[in-house]
């Protein structure tokens, strides 16, 4: 579903990301973990060219949407992204926030934007936030509108880039709920996390980045149980 | 002021001098007139230097390098250079050949000029709103376009609107030079008085009491829009 091959990116002379070749199919829900600065949120941003790849080629669903050829805008729609500063449009209300690019990008009416808005809020468990403006919510709140948002536009995969950084400890469980049960209905995921738990948990793979490579993936239970590489046992000795 | 006072007594009274420079020979109506020139003045560069400003903004935004350079360059002549020279160049080089009225040439090196600010402070505006707007909106699937209309510019408007209205204030002020070119402005019309009835004071008083008056009630404006601006505030 995801196909990355030899993934550079440099930021001037700072090499981010030093070539990565990955494989992500339909329905896997994969953690990358790494320590800060390992490129892991910059491989993320990638995966739908909120950074552009100094070089290499990403497919998504067989089409490279590396390739200027092709309508980044509408590659996008298939790719919902999730943001660590949960990035909400403040001057629109909840509804508005979750029906604003449907409306305009699949020209469906207000009425049936509407509808789906509430099915979201439904999900996430915020149907009483319909009307309220971002601001009036607490931060796990408007992660959560945030993950609505990005599910109003039915997308085939979604990214994750520390979505819980941002969060008071007592809120970060709502939000995993979230995704927990996002993961459990069959969504490809990518998820940037230190949420170790969660990783174990619901993750299907994790992939330990660092220093702009992917040193070491495997299941949770063997990378978290057994890690082979000394800078992931390392790293994992700091973390769990 | 010690002079007025002497003068004052020496004429009369506040009452005479008011008569002498206002009412006879009717030249209240100059007043009147020449406010008039310098409210039209104002309000046609505000509008166009509006329009100017933000086509300068998102050209100086944009990612056309060529686009970039013209409107930074725009913007150097226009703040670098006085507004008077703006004025007379633009009256006696540019439009020198052309049969077209004062006002008009005033109104379009005043827009241009203005022009030059507005599109400094839209810039400013657009990018103070968080980077990450637009990444959300793009990562939605929308257009840059799209993004700046839906997203990105309602919320810019909120840091536009303030600096917008004290550009204004300036520029009402800034018109007070237009009598370079022949026009009978409000501060125009306080010296013809001045140089008809011998008498400083009354006049030109009364022009600085009139432009502080309007631009009190722009800046009481401003107040009011700022006060409503915070309380919508959703961030």
């Amino acid at each position: 579903m995801i196909v990355v091959k030899d993934l550079h990116k440099h930021f001037g002379k700072l090499e981010v990301l030093r070539g990565i070749d990955e494989h992500i199919d339909k329905g896997e829900v994969v953690v990358v973990v790494g320590p800060s600065g390992s490129g892991k949120s910059t491989f993320l941003r990638c995966l739908n060219l909120l950074e552009q790849p100094t070089q290499g080629e990403i497919c998504i669903e067989d089409v490279s949407i590396t390739d200027k050829h092709n309508d980044i805008n509408r590659l996008r729609q298939k790719v919902g992204m999730v943001f660590q500063q949960f990035n909400l449009f403040p001057h629109l209300t909840v509804t508005e926030n979750i029906t604003l690019a449907p409306m305009k990008l699949k020209k469906i009416s207000q009425e049936e934007a509407e509808h789906i808005a509430k099915k979201l809020l439904k999900r996430v468990g915020l149907q009483e936030k319909a009307s309220v403006y971002p601001n009036q919510l607490s931060g796990g709140q408007k992660q959560r509108i945030a993950i609505a948002r990005a599910l109003a536009m039915s997308p085939d995969i979604m990214l994750f880039d520390e979505p819980t950084s941002a969060l008071d400890p007592e809120m970060v469980g709502e939000v995993l709920e979230v995704m927990k049960q996002l993961a459990e209905e069959g969504m490809t995921m990518v998820v940037v996390t230190h949420e170790m738990g969660f990783a174990r948990e619901v993750g299907t793979r994790v992939l330990f980045m660092d220093e702009g490579i992917i040193v070491e993936q495997a299941a949770p239970e063997e990378l978290f149980g057994n890690p082979k590489n000394d800078r992931t046992k390392a790293f994992l000795s700091k973390v769990l | 002021m010690y002079g007025y006072m002497n003068n004052l007594l020496m004429m009369g009274s506040f009452k005479e001098s008011f008569i002498l420079n206002f009412i006879a020979e009717n030249r209240y109506m100059l007043i009147v007139n020449g406010l008039f020139v310098t409210l039209q003045v104002t309000f046609f560069a505000s509008i166009l230097g509006i329009i100017i400003g933000f086509m300068v903004a998102f050209a100086k935004l944009s990612h056309v390098k060529v686009l970039n350079t013209l409107a930074a360059i725009y913007i150097d002549i226009i703040r670098g250079t006085p507004a008077v020279v703006q004025l007379l160049i633009m009256y006696f080089i540019i439009f020198a050949s052309v049969n077209i009225s004062g006002v008009v040439v005033a109104i379009i090196a005043f827009g241009i000029n203005s022009g030059a600010y507005i599109a400094e402070i839209v810039r400013a505006g657009i990018q103070a709103v968080d980077k990450g707007q637009m990444e959300a909106g793009r990562s939605l699937g929308l257009s840059h376009g799209a993004t700046m209309r839906y997203i990105v510019i309602p919320q810019a408007i909120k840091n536009i609107l303030p600096a917008l209205v004290n550009e204004f204030i300036i520029l009402l002020k800034e018109t007070a030079i237009v009598g370079y070119i022949a026009l009978e402005d409000l501060t125009k019309a306080g010296d013809i008085i001045r140089s008809r009835t011998f008498d400083p004071y009354m006049p030109l008083l009364t022009v600085a009491l009139i432009y502080l008056i309007l631009t009190k009630i722009l800046s009481k404006g401003l107040g009011k829009l700022e006060r409503r601006l915070r309380q919508s505030d959703s961030r």
